[in-house]
């Protein structure tokens, strides 16, 4: 089990002048619920650092209400962090941008464009020429096999297909760093085993760098190379870990689930006692 | 096809039988008051085509429908263009929506019949006071909708524009118009329903022309055939002109399975 499973909890500066993609720094959050008297200060996140390198598959793992989403958002630039910096290639982030593609939960996808509309959308925001983004639109479309669907609108497509055009229209705005936020955790479990595979696919044709979150430790372990353990109330990362699983992994077999227990571990120990792991 | 012929045959079991009960009951009551449907029938004939009465009111129909249609669609589109801009602002700009929402829900309970007697100071005797009321009658309904549709317009697809790229000025384009579309159908449909619903009102100002002032002429000559038959002609371009709308929602709107009508 040891040599799948390798704590490396101090941040050590990488080696070399390799530079992170993704560097967090002091990263605090602190959000105000209520107004008046009533109002409670939540502390959402305390005192993150974390760097992501470029290719890593990263899997923010935690309960619900440890504050993996929140990251995850500060990350985006759809909220900014009330203490810390964080900055992609040294530069700091400040907007949500296409270089940092996000997947949600709920899909965000345009009801009234097509799917290959929706998939264009990105490129040609960016103003790339027409013809152009036909190609690339075709492209991706059929990258995630969805040809045969490429003028049906978003209502009328599975929960799985309409997860398939929010990766594909991230993945055609060459976007760097793949933010996922729980993007399976609405599909049933046979879909959201296919898009597991399929994302993995992608990840390893384009080296993508990807930062998911999930609250499954068999997703985590499945899918990453790194989890970062997270625990709440302040949430924080409790644990950095390294998945050397070979690929393609195999959830069935004795390695396979000497980490999931081990990692299942981690994170129960940072729970109250008595609490099961979510 | 034959579906359709059905569905069609459905929707005219419940005019006919009103006719037949409106029929049976005049002939119950021997009635002079209410004209039974054929009556009715002879003088739509002759408001068309002439040749059955040969009264002033003969072959009359289509100048009547003419002024009426002018201005019920020259208040509808007026309130469009006033109602559909100030409603985008209202929905998307907070200094704008604190100053004129109060006002506009303030004015908004006065019924538009309300207003007649100003509208006659304003504008007279004639059709601009009868394309005011139309105007009135139109513009909330179109003002509420498209400020509804605007403020609805869910966070996560501003989240998903703007990871894709898309710029803050661009979003009210690709973003907040066509979100909001739905709902801005509704409001013209709805506008577009009362404008027509007024017009009858707005005609009763002493206009020459139009099919309210038919109704009017029908009503101080003690003509009731011609009331009943201005007020089908009213129910059936109402009617036409409503599924003209639906078509084009139903085209526009495809994407969105909820807003098939």
């Amino acid at each position: 089990m040891k040599e799948f499973l390798t704590g490396s909890t101090a941040i050590e500066p990488s080696t070399g002048p390799k530079r992170p993609i993704l560097s967090v720094r002091g990263v605090s959050k602190q959000f105000t619920i209520g107004a008046g008297s009533a109002a409670t200060r939540i502390d959402a996140l305390h005192g993150i650092d974390v760097e992501v390198q470029k290719g890593e598959f990263v899997c923010l793992l935690g309960a619900s209400g440890c504050g993996k989403s929140t990251l995850l958002r500060i990350v985006a630039g759809f909220e900014q962090p009330s203490e810390g910096a964080v900055t992609m290639y040294g530069a700091p982030i400040v907007a949500p941008g296409p270089e940092r593609g996000m997947v949600f939960q709920d899909y965000g996808l345009f009801p009234w464009l097509t799917v290959r509309e929706n998939i264009a959308f990105g490129p040609r925001e960016r103003g790339i020429a027409r013809s152009h983004v036909d190609a690339i639109a075709d492209r991706f479309t059929g990258m995630v096999g969805l040809q045969k669907f490429a003028s049906y609108y978003p209502a009328q497509l599975s929960g799985g297909m309409k997860q398939r055009v929010a990766i594909a229209r991230v993945l055609a705005n060459d976007c760097e760093l793949l933010l996922m936020d729980e993007p399976f955790g609405a599909l049933d479990a046979l879909t959201r085993e296919r898009l597991q595979a399929e994302l993995l696919d992608i990840w390893q044709q384009t080296r993508l760098t990807v930062l998911f979150v999930t609250h499954s430790v068999e997703e985590a372990v499945f899918l990453a190379n790194r989890v970062l353990v997270m625990s709440a109330g302040p949430g924080r990362i409790s644990d950095d870990i390294r998945i050397d699983l070979p690929r393609p992994r195999d959830v069935s077999s004795p390695e396979f689930n000497d980490v999931r227990r081990a990692l299942t571990g981690r994170l129960t120990s940072h729970l109250a006692p008595g609490v099961a792991p979510g | 096809m034959a579906a359709h012929a059905a569905a069609v045959a459905r929707a005219l079991v419940v005019p006919a039988l009103l006719v037949l009960g409106w029929h049976a009951a005049v002939a119950a009551t021997g009635t002079k008051m209410v004209p039974p449907p054929l009556d009715v029938a002879r003088t739509l004939w002759d408001l068309c085509a002439g040749g059955i009465h040969d009264d002033p009111f003969s072959g009359s129909i289509f100048g009547h429908l003419w002024a009426s249609v002018q201005r019920v669609y020259g208040g509808f589109f007026l309130a469009v263009a006033a109602a559909l801009p100030l409603g985008l602002l209202i929905g998307r700009v907070p200094v704008i929506r604190e100053m004129l929402d109060p006002t506009l829900q303030a004015l908004r309970p006065i019924p538009v019949t309300a207003w007649l007697p100003l509208s006659m100071i304003f504008f007279g005797l004639g059709p601009k006071a009868a394309i005011f009321l139309v105007f009135l009658g139109a513009f909330y309904p179109i003002l509420l909708n498209t400020t509804f549709g605007v403020r609805a317009v869910e966070t996560r697809l501003f989240e998903a524009a703007a990871m894709l790229g898309c710029s803050s000025s661009a979003m009210f384009r690709k973003v907040v118009l066509p979100a909001a579309m739905p709902s801005i159908f509704t409001g013209l449909r709805l506008g577009h329903g009362f404008a027509w619903i007024l017009i009858v009102v707005g005609e009763m100002t002493g206009v020459p022309q139009g099919l309210g002032a038919l109704i009017m002429d029908g009503r101080s000559l003690a003509r009731t055939d011609l009331v009943i038959a201005g007020m089908l002609v009213i129910g059936v371009v109402g009617y036409a002109s409503d599924r003209v709308l639906v078509a084009l929602n139903n085209r526009a709107l495809q994407w969105n399975p909820q807003h098939r009508v």
